[in-house]
């Protein structure tokens, strides 16, 4: 089996347009949430969110690109460009023809439908672009990246909910470690901050009209973001030979599902998860200093997630660091694991472990140690990160510092 | 039909109960009525009444809107019907 790193890292969320200024807010405990600006927002309950601000897509796409993309795939250029930027990669010959993209997204372009949608039924007109279809379609940023980067070997995008960039992440992880790609960009992408998008989530009623609080007592709910986050999985000796800069090393991952219900979350899938990423990366529990929570803000997650990881570690629970970092930059759906994995990657290499920003009141089901509030300098071996999506679909990736 | 009665009617609906086999001391746990079914019988009473019926999930005992049982579901309906029509 071969070692794998990360060899570049981009991203675009509501707390930067870069990974620079991610860490720095994260750092900070800054938060990324705030009003939210679109169309028919009056309409909606829920006004707030972890929404981009300060983004022209002009400048940085020419016209013709902008017909096919949609803001899930500009993001996802965004980011790719930081990564590919930062490791320095260039894909020819073999391994381009052996590398690939394996991305996430649950939603894909949501305000390209919700848009054109509003054309035919809102506005009565008959006619719409003639681009929707490849516009909107799940795999469309992963096929401008593919195009981009001249990749040619297997690329394709999952969706699995809120799991989606976890599970991409996996996927590329194994392909790398296998020895079947040198190197792999992955990572996940998401968008439904518009009326649409907005509305269907406020259907179930789990959403806060004020803030992300998890683990807080007083937590009322989970509040959507967008973004997201792009990373170049390498294979090591790859990596070595032409001196590229490692940010962390991607050791073990695990996926599960829960089999039991379509939107409330099960400790024993979670912990199943959790437990076969440290199995998978050869990791003593122990070792594991800080978890990357899911860590939602809505009740039933919080509380299930803390069970699931006390069920893990038995008493080292109370010794490790657990937070979310969606407190900053909202939920992303299905790009949040890519964007989640920068807070492991920093507690990594800097030994910056970022905060549960917006925690208030302390909750006996939630009796860990959250890092409420404010970051903390500590240095970590190995850290987790955790996804567990709506349909019951988990999966845990496990990194360590080199 | 009296508010009363059309909320039985939803809730048992929901329930794939009788209307009459639902009470006004049923709570929806008794009645066999999860979570999802919880939102969706809200879904559906906001429907019903054209009203917006003020309930998180996540913070069921400190919403507006008291789901404990039939009755207390019966008297916010009532309620909220009663200030859309002040």
């Amino acid at each position: 089996m071969k070692r794998v790193v990360i060899t570049g890292a981009g991203t675009i969320n509501a707390l930067g347009h870069n990974m620079a200024d991610t860490l720095e807010a994260m750092r900070e405990g800054r938060c990324g949430i705030s009003d939210l600006e679109f169309q028919d927002v009056d309409r909606l309950a829920i006004k707030i969110g972890g929404q981009i601000k300060g983004f022209e897509a002009e400048g940085h796409f020419n016209r013709q690109q902008m017909t096919l993309y949609d803001r899930f795939t500009q993001f996802t250029l965004i980011a790719a460009k930081e990564a590919m930027e930062q490791s320095g990669l260039e894909f020819v010959g073999d391994d381009a023809a052996r590398s690939g993209v394996v991305l996430g997204t649950a939603g894909g372009g949501v305000s390209t439908w919700d848009a054109n949608y509003r054309t035919v039924y809102e506005e009565g007109k008959n006619r719409v672009h003639p681009f929707v279809v490849p516009k909107l379609m799940n795999n469309a940023a992963c096929s401008h990246v593919s195009m981009e980067y001249n990749l040619k070997g297997p690329s394709y995008t999952v969706s699995t909910a809120c799991a989606s960039s976890n599970h991409a992440m996996a996927q590329a992880f194994m392909m790398v470690r296998s020895g079947m790609a040198p190197a792999m960009l992955t990572g996940g992408s998401e968008s439904m901050l518009c009326f649409g998008g907005v509305k269907a989530w406020e259907g179930l009623r789990v959403m806060s009209k004020d803030a992300c609080r998890p683990f807080s007592a007083n937590r009322n709910g989970m509040v959507q973001g967008e973004g997201a986050g792009v990373f170049v999985f390498e294979e090591y000796e790859h990596a070595k030979k032409r001196g590229a800069v490692m940010l962390a090393e991607v050791v073990g991952y695990a996926m599960s599902s829960d089999a039991s219900d379509i939107v409330m979350p099960s400790k024993q899938g979670a912990a199943r998860a959790i437990s076969g990423a440290l199995r998978d990366g050869g990791i003593n529990p122990s070792d594991v200093g800080y978890i990357n929570a899911h860590g939602t803000g809505t009740a039933a997650n919080d509380k299930t997630e803390c069970a699931a990881v006390a069920d893990v570690f038995g008493r080292h629970a109370d010794k490790l660091m657990m937070s979310s970092t969606k407190s900053m930059h909202g939920h992303l759906i299905g790009g949040t694991g890519a964007v989640e994995l920068l807070a492991c990657i920093m507690a990594l290499r800097d030994g910056v472990i970022a905060p549960t920003i917006g925690y208030e009141e302390f909750d006996p089901e939630c009796a860990l140690d959250v890092v409420p509030n404010e970051a903390r300098e500590v240095q970590v071996e190995y850290a987790l990160s955790n996804a567990f999506a709506f349909g019951g679909l988990n999966a845990v990736i496990a990194l360590k510092k080199i | 039909m009296n508010i009363k009665d059309r909320i039985i009617e939803i809730i048992a609906e929901q329930a794939v109960l009788e209307p009459n086999d639902v009470t006004m001391d049923s709570t929806l746990e008794s009645l066999g009525i999860d979570s999802l079914g919880l939102v969706e019988s809200i879904f559906a009473i906001e429907e019903a009444f054209d009203i917006t019926v003020p309930f998180n999930a996540n913070e069921p005992e400190q919403s507006e809107f008291d789901i404990s049982s039939v009755a207390s579901i019966v008297a916010g309906i009532e309620k909220l019907v009663a200030e859309q029509n002040a």
